[in-house]
This record gives C-alpha cells, sequence and structure tokens, in this order.
C-alpha cells in the first residue's frame, strides 16, 4: 500500500483524483498507475496521438468527468488563474454589455483567445484548449463550492461562458452536442400543435402564429425547463414544458446548471480531504478571495460604530439600498426578514458589535408593535443566528450586490431588495430628486437602470453623492460601497477607526481616538495583495 | 379568536393528544406507503413547548413513538420539516456536512397580512370573512394551475390556525424537487411582484399566458362581490385614488374627475372598465383585479427543502385553533371564524372509547377530509405498483 509520505510536503505534483466529487479518493488511494511510469513518460503517453479525441470529442461539454491525470503544480495554478481571469471577464462583460451583444461577443471572443481557452468547436487540433478547458473548470469547482455565495458567483459566470459558447455553434454541431449529452426530446405532432396552437402562441413570447406553424415544438420535462417556465416563456401542460426549438438554449444551460449545482454541493462535501491538502488549500483561499472580492466578515472592523452615528451615517454613507432599509426602520419601527438579513448583516459588516445589533433592534422594534419580552424571545435569536450564535453557527456574511440583485425579491410589506433593480423607476426618481440628485444625474441613472445595468447605476449615485469624478473601483458590495465612502469622507486611504461625523460627535471621537489611533486598510486590493504575499511565500518555500 | 384564553392550553391540549388527534391517517401519511426505506424514521419534527421553547430536529422509529411523544410533551405546536439523509434525532454522530435535507412536500404559505395594502377591513393578524375571501381565490388559482399545469394529483390544503392557508404538494415526484425547482415554480406562480417601494405590483404585456388567462377567470367571478362591494375599493377618494394610480396617465385625470359623480363602487369600476376599452393594448383593469386579489405566495416557506411548516392537525398556540384541512369541494363555504375545534372538544361528552373520539366531535369532517387524501395517494400509489409490475410482465 502507498503511503500518505508520498505525497509528501513539496511534492510538485498533484493527482487531480482530487478533484473528483462523492468519491472518497484520499491520498491512500493515490495512483498504483504513477508507479508505472517516471512523470514526462506519462505525461508525454497521454498526449500522444489517437487517445486525444477520445476524450474531448468537442469543444464543449457538460464537465461530468473529472480529469485523472497527474499535473504539475505550477500547471495546475496557471489554469486556475486563467480561468479565474476569463469568469472575471465574463462577469464584468455581463455588467456592462447586453449580453448576447455584438461587442459583448467579440469583447468574450478576444479573451478566450487571449487565455488560450477552446474558442469554436470546429477548431480541429483544439486538444490543448479543451483540456486547460476541462482541467481549470474542476480546480475551480474546489476553490468556489464552500459558501453559498461562492457557488453562486461561479455557476452564474460558468452558465454566461457556456451561453456564449453554445450559441457559437452551427446547427450541425448542435445537433450532434445535444446527443451528446442526453437531450434529444421527441417533437409534438402536427395535429398535437394544431390543437395547442393559441396556447402555444400565448406562451411564447416574440412568436406570430406563422412562426408557430413553421417551427418544431418539444415536450420537455418540467424539470428540464425550469428556466423557461419560470419566467412563463412556454406553455405547461400536465407537467410538461412545450418548448420551440429556438428555446432550447434555455432547456441545455438548464441542465448544465442543475448538474453543475449538484456536482458542487458533493465537492463541498469531500473538501475536507482537499483541504488537507497543505499545498492546495492556500492557494484555493486565494482563488475564491481575490476575485469575487472581499466577502466582508472581516472582524477588523468590529466595535468602530457607535449606535447614535447611524442615522448620520445612512445619509452620508450608506448605499441607496441600506438607506431605504435604515428609514423604514426608523419609520416603522419594524422590518420583516428579508430586511432584516440584508440590513442586520451589513450593519454587522461595517462593525457593529453583537451586543450593538441587538439594542439597536430591539431600540427600534419596541418603539413599535413589538414588547420587549416578544423581541427577546423571537428576533433576538435571528440577530444572534446572524452572528453565528445560534443554529448552525454559521457566521453568516453581509449579502453582495448580486446577492441582493438575483435572490429574494421584495414583496409586498418589504423593504430590501436593490432600488435600482426592485423599484419603479417613478417613485425612484421621486426619491432620488428628494436627496437632491441634479437632473441630469437621475437621467443618467435611470438610462443605466433601464438597460439593467444595476450596478453601473449604484455607482453613479456613489459618484453623485459622494461628488468625485470616477470613482476607481467596481461596485459589488454595499459593504464595499461604505468602505469607498468613509475612505473618501476620511480624505484618505484609509479609514479613521471612527468616522468622521458632524459637530456632536466631536467629542466622542476625540477621546476614543487617543486609545486607539490605528486605522482599518479596507482596500481589497490591499486584502488581496497580503494574501498574495503570503501565498508566493508559500510556495516558494522549498 | 374571541374567548379564546391561551393560559388554558395546557389543560386542553393533553385532551386534543390523547383523545383527538388523528394519528392513524398522520401516520399512514408521513410514511407514504413505506416504500422508501426509514422515511418516516428520517423525517424531521419539531415541537414548540411552553415558554416558547422550541426542540428541533426530533425523528421517531415510528408513529406510535411519535403519538406517545406528543402526548408525554403536549406540544403548543408542532411543525414538520424535511426527509434527512439521516435520523434528524442522531445528526449529530454523522460527519458534518453528510447530513443533509433529501426531500419534502413542496408547501404554499399564504398569509393574509402580505395583502394589507389591498384590505381595508382588517391589517396584520386579524382576519375576518370578508377579507378571507383572498384565501379562497387564493386556493382556486394555485390549484388549477398545480393539477393543470404542474401535473400534480396529491395536495392537502389546510387553514393555518390563524390568519392563512398552508398547502402541501405530496406527489412523488414533487417531493424529489430540488430548491431551484421550488423557486421556479413559485416565481411561475407569482404575479404580484415588488415591496413597499412599487405602487403598481402587476405588469402585463402581451402575449397574455395561458396561466394568467386562467388565473383571471377565476379571480372574475369573486372581484364584484368582494372588491367592488365588500372592500368599496372605489368607495372613497382616499381608497380610489390607490386604485386609479395603476391607469395610464391620461385616463387617471379623466377618472379622478368623473368619480365623484358616480354612486358607488361598483358604477366606478364600471366607468373604469368603459375608459379601459378605449386605450388598447392596455391591460390595466386585468392588472388591478390581479393586484387587489391574486394569490401572494411567501417565496421563503416554498424554497427551502429543510424549512418547517406548522403541522395539519397542530394546534395554533395564539388563538387555540386547529389547523384543519379544508375541503375544496365546500371551499366557498370554508369559514375561519366558525370552525373552533379545540374550543368545543372542551364541551364535547366525554366518550367512552379511548381510539377515534374525533369522530364525535366537531373535528370529525376534517378528519374525513384527511382520510380521503391520504386514501387517495394509498390508491395511487397501488396504482404505480400494478403499472411496474405489467411492465416487468409479471403480473
Ligand atoms: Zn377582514
Amino acid at each position: 500500500m502507498l503511503k500518505l509520505q508520498q505525497l509528501a510536503r513539496g511534492s510538485q505534483r498533484i493527482c487531480l483524483n482530487l478533484l473528483t466529487p462523492g468519491l472518497k479518493v484520499t491520498r491512500f488511494q493515490f495512483h498504483l498507475k504513477k508507479m508505472e511510469f517516471s512523470r514526462e513518460k506519462r505525461l508525454k503517453a497521454r498526449l500522444a496521438g489517437d487517445r486525444r479525441g477520445d476524450l474531448y470529442p468537442h469543444s464543449l461539454q457538460f464537465y461530468l468527468q473529472p480529469p485523472t491525470e497527474n499535473i504539475s503544480l505550477a500547471e495546475f495554478e496557471n489554469f486556475a488563474i486563467d480561468r479565474l481571469k476569463l469568469l472575471k471577464v465574463v462577469e464584468n462583460l455581463g455588467v456592462s454589455y447586453v449580453k448576447g451583444s455584438d461587442e459583448y461577443k467579440s469583447r468574450l471572443e478576444r479573451e478566450i483567445r487571449k487565455l488560450k481557452f477552446p474558442f469554436r468547436a470546429l477548431v480541429e487540433d483544439d486538444y490543448d484548449a479543451r483540456r486547460k478547458d476541462h482541467i481549470s473548470h474542476f480546480i475551480l469547482r474546489l476553490a468556489y463550492c464552500q459558501s453559498e455565495d461562492l457557488r453562486r458567483w461561479f455557476i452564474q459566470q460558468e452558465m454566461d461562458l457556456f451561453r456564449y459558447r453554445f450559441n457559437e455553434l452551427n446547427g450541425d454541431l448542435v445537433e450532434k452536442f445535444l446527443k451528446y449529452v442526453n437531450l434529444s426530446y421527441g417533437a409534438i405532432s402536427k395535429e398535437v400543435k394544431e390543437k395547442l396552437a393559441v396556447q402555444l402562441l400565448n406562451s411564447t413570447p416574440g412568436l406570430s402564429g406563422a412562426k408557430v406553424e413553421e417551427l418544431e415544438f418539444y415536450k420537455v420535462p418540467l424539470q428540464d425547463a425550469m428556466d423557461l417556465f419560470r419566467v412563463r416563456r412556454v406553455y405547461l401542460l400536465n407537467a410538461f414544458a412545450y418548448v420551440p426549438q429556438t428555446d432550447i438554449v434555455a432547456i441545455v444551460l438548464n441542465n448544465f446548471r442543475t448538474k453543475l449545482s449538484k456536482a458542487l454541493a458533493l465537492t463541498a462535501r469531500s473538501l475536507p480531504a482537499v483541504q488537507s491538502d497543505e499545498r492546495l488549500q492556500p492557494l484555493l483561499n486565494h482563488l475564491s478571495h481575490s476575485y469575487v472580492g472581499p466577502d466582508y466578515t472581516i472582524q477588523k472592523n468590529i466595535g468602530k460604530i457607535s449606535l447614535e452615528h447611524i442615522d448620520a451615517l445612512s445619509v452620508k454613507s450608506f448605499p441607496l439600498c441600506m438607506r431605504q432599509l435604515h428609514k423604514a426602520l426608523r419609520d416603522n419601527h419594524h422590518l420583516r426578514h428579508g430586511g432584516r438579513m440584508q440590513y442586520g448583516l451589513f450593519l454587522k459588516g461595517i462593525g457593529l458589535t453583537l451586543e450593538q445589533a441587538l439594542q439597536f433592534w430591539k431600540s427600534e422594534f419596541i418603539k413599535g408593535k413589538v414588547d420587549a419580552d416578544k423581541f427577546d424571545k423571537g428576533y433576538a435569536y435571528s440577530i444572534r443566528h446572524n452572528y453565528g450564535k445560534e443554529g448552525k453557527r454559521t457566521d453568516y456574511t453581509p449579502f453582495s450586490c448580486m446577492k441582493i440583485i438575483l435572490s429574494n425579491p421584495p414583496s409586498p410589506g418589504d423593504y430590501h431588495g436593490c432600488p435600482f433593480r426592485h423599484s419603479d423607476p417613478e417613485l425612484l426618481k421621486q426619491k432620488l430628486q428628494s436627496y437632491k440628485i441634479p437632473p441630469t444625474g437621475i437621467t443618467q441613472i435611470l438610462e443605466l437602470v433601464k438597460g439593467m445595468h444595476y450596478q453601473l447605476a449604484c455607482q453613479k449615485y456613489f459618484q453623485l453623492t459622494q461628488d468625485v469624478d470616477d470613482i476607481g473601483f467596481s461596485l459589488n458590495h454595499p459593504n464595499q460601497y461604505f468602505a469607498e465612502s468613509q475612505k473618501l469622507l476620511s480624505g484618505g486611504r484609509e479609514v479613521k477607526k471612527e468616522p468622521s461625523e458632524p459637530e456632536s460627535s466631536q467629542q466622542k471621537l476625540s477621546s476614543q481616538k487617543s486609545t486607539n489611533s490605528c486605522s482599518i486598510p479596507i482596500s481589497s486590493n490591499t486584502e488581496a495583495d497580503t494574501e498574495l504575499e503570503g501565498l508566493d511565500a508559500y510556495f516558494t518555500e522549498d | 379568536m374571541a374567548g379564546f384564553e391561551p393560559g388554558s392550553l395546557p389543560d386542553l391540549l393533553p385532551l386534543y393528544y390523547r383523545r383527538l388527534f388523528p394519528y392513524g391517517p398522520y401516520g399512514r401519511w408521513l410514511s407514504y406507503g413505506g416504500v422508501v426505506k426509514n422515511y418516516f424514521q428520517r423525517r424531521e419534527f419539531s415541537f414548540t413547548l411552553r415558554d416558547d421553547i422550541y426542540v428541533r430536529y426530533q425523528s421517531f422509529n415510528s408513529p406510535q413513538e411519535l403519538e406517545k411523544e406528543m402526548q408525554k410533551m403536549n406540544p403548543y405546536k408542532i411543525d414538520v420539516g424535511a426527509v434527512y439523509s439521516h435520523r434528524p434525532s442522531q445528526r449529530n454522530t454523522v460527519h458534518m456536512g453528510a447530513f443533509q435535507a433529501q426531500e419534502k412536500e413542496l408547501v404554499f404559505d399564504i398569509d393574509m397580512t402580505d395583502y394589507d395594502d389591498v384590505r381595508r377591513c382588517c391589517s396584520s393578524a386579524e382576519i375576518c370573512s370578508k377579507c378571507w375571501t383572498l384565501m379562497t381565490i387564493a386556493i382556486r388559482v394555485i390549484d388549477r394551475a398545480l393539477v393543470e399545469d404542474f401535473g400534480v394529483k396529491h395536495r392537502l390544503w389546510v387553514y393555518s390556525g390563524r390568519r392563512g392557508v398552508h398547502c402541501w404538494v405530496c406527489d412523488d415526484s414533487v417531493r424529489k424537487w430540488s430548491c431551484a425547482m421550488r423557486t421556479a415554480a413559485v416565481e411561475y406562480l407569482t404575479l404580484v411582484k415588488g415591496g413597499s417601494e412599487t405602487v403598481k405590483k402587476v405588469n402585463l404585456t402581451d402575449p397574455i399566458h395561458p396561466f394568467i388567462s386562467h388565473s383571471l377567470s377565476l379571480v372574475e367571478p369573486y372581484f364584484e362581490d368582494y372588491a367592488l362591494v365588500g372592500q368599496d375599493i372605489l368607495g372613497s377618494s382616499e381608497s380610489w385614488e390607490k386604485v386609479v394610480a395603476l391607469v395610464p396617465e391620461y385616463i387617471l385625470r379623466l377618472l379622478l374627475r368623473e368619480f365623484p359623480k358616480k354612486h358607488d363602487s361598483v358604477q366606478r369600476w364600471e366607468l373604469l372598465k368603459k375608459k379601459m376599452e378605449k386605450c388598447k393594448p392596455s391591460h390595466a383593469e386585468s392588472e388591478i383585479m390581479l393586484q387587489y386579489c391574486f394569490p401572494r405566495l411567501d417565496i421563503n416557506v416554498s424554497r427551502g427543502v429543510n424549512h418547517l411548516l406548522k403541522s395539519p392537525f397542530s394546534v395554533h398556540p395564539k388563538t387555540g385553533r386547529v389547523s384543519v384541512p379544508i375541503d375544496l369541494r365546500k371551499l366557498d363555504q370554508f369559514d375561519p371564524l366558525e370552525e373552533d375545534g379545540e374550543k368545543e372538544n372542551e364541551t364535547e361528552p366525554e366518550p367512552k372509547r379511548r381510539t377515534r373520539d374525533y369522530r364525535k366531535t366537531s373535528l370529525a369532517p376534517y378528519v374525513r377530509v384527511f382520510e380521503q387524501f391520504v386514501e387517495e395517494m394509498d390508491k395511487s400509489r397501488k396504482g404505480e405498483l400494478l403499472k411496474k409490475s405489467d411492465l416487468q410482465g409479471d403480473f
């Protein structure tokens, strides 16, 4: 039997078997095969001739089989970083351009070529690119399976990337690919189509009667058509969706996402095996942190805010979503669950301690219908929960913009969500006017909202309220908004321990200053850089 | 709610759990025919005890063991959770992360408080027979879609005991649905969108999806009686201003001028409809009806596989009312205020036999609805088995 020591610290090669989700692959099972060849020979055997085609028959795949070969630590790292670069580009393009527009496509194509990922299906000798695509995807799964936020981000970017690549396939290849991934469905007969003609027409936006006649419709099980029926773009009858051939791409994506999210859940469960690999763990942590940005659970901020400053801060440094929540809380002495989560975690992120949070919420709630006893029994639990003191004891992270925009939209009576995404444009306009945003600025913001660029709209709002010409960062987190605003207000790169405040708070400010004058470096870059340094040191250690 | 004294629960609950709770059909329901190994055993129950003590992750070897525990603890409230990969009571003995929620009924929670911006008779936790119509409409709309669109067979609609209704969708395939699938279904079933910062919460665009036209045809028959007469939504300038805010600007001005001349909501609605006819393709008329009447689902309850929901036949600790199944065939007659199970139980004569006491109380008709629901599931399970053995040719 092979022993642990064979993978002893400092070994510069990694068995990709580790990437197999679900399988309890540990280092004990570690390659019997490896003994047969020296590393170089083995690699050459892999690369040589015929077997390449078998391995990757299509430029596109669902990533069902994890790679099994051995690769060097250097290649492992390069692949991972390149894919992250690509996914980051996918994210940025998606925020700045309409997905699928010419501009979007040409920019994405450029990046894919540059980073040497497979770009068109037809390119023959594409083995290296396909291999890189395959392996790098699996490495990132490891880094991005660890929390719900990371999984959400990863799935979103992989989906967008996949959509682009699938749409680049021409007719013949689409058919082949669908067969390859087992997604060929039966078309409905002429008679059935005639019978359902009206329903099909009314269920499928953008179709004319003639078009309905001409197109094939497929009878697809409910599960496979999730993304189509959720937005009512397809006719549902008795657990089947009737999907026009033009919408098959949504089915493929849906299927891809289901498989990917299951696989990520499995990977998360087998993660302990990987995490105990000391060479991988820092790299994986670095990967997940540096590109999504910090998650703002950093405990450094804790206790730097005093409760009486929150009203003033909410005007000066809160993004619109939090300002809205704060006002609603003050007005109604209550917030419903969604609001309490979004606002509560934000406050935690800017530095409220658990004790402060309890005091803050309680003092407001008991002005309303909730008495102190009820608060202590009911609401206090969920606040302690947010701070990881109850339940699963997860230390919950403040919500990112993407999470706020994409998940849990507000219902009647709710004040959470993203005001740029979830408000009537008319109300948004009034609100911005009342906040004294100049008319030209409001027009610009509403334009961005119309184009569904909610984060850019918020960036514009930042620029206008903080009175800067160029904000110099790309906004993806309410706590980032706060930190950047504080940075500006304190007139430097660093945030003073007590944010600069109107006169009333001066006294307190100076008294606290004397006890602790250190400042918090909050820039995401700084954070990432420190980590990177550590990582570099690690890899050069031996 | 009138007349119920929560302080009397400690006296009432033992009686209820000893004599009235329908353990038989309840156990049969959650065992699902014993087809899947340890299905009942891996189910999470949670009890709320006196003084809001909340005990999660309880599980039982058999319905009988659950019965015993219920009679011992006399919970103020019982919640049903998911079927997990392992027995919830033993979750600490398995490796962290391995303990996962695997299956659960698809559940819906419709709560009257979510309609506060469109109800005038009551607010927050209050309900009356007037606004209860909203629940009736909700059940009609959601139930039709579940059956016809999603092909679902087994639904149990339950009065929550206070201010709303729950639905348990129990088909084998649906219990396996992922969180994403549940979310998608709720989104399909949701038309009223936006929080307090959104005035116009329903926006229809052409073409009108069959789900929406079906739903409209279910809302329409109730609209006049419920919204125009009962809620009188166009009765005063204060209330009609909220309604006309939903129509296009130029019609709005016209209506504001002419409304005061009309006598009541019905007449004003006729006027609105007439004016709207001239400005097709606006859907304002339908949008108003939907905003005022269409079901408002709490997505958070439906989405999570591991989300707990108050069990049928649990008592609502604040009202003392039992969560009873609703007979869809008599939906329009269901009156949540009339039914006061727990209180009546008190005065029921002490029956001699211990079992099936509920047959002699006001709980009986509700238990019958529940039994029929469980029987239907048994029947279709047998049908499935027959079909399978037919297919295998060994029938
Ligand atoms: Zn009422």
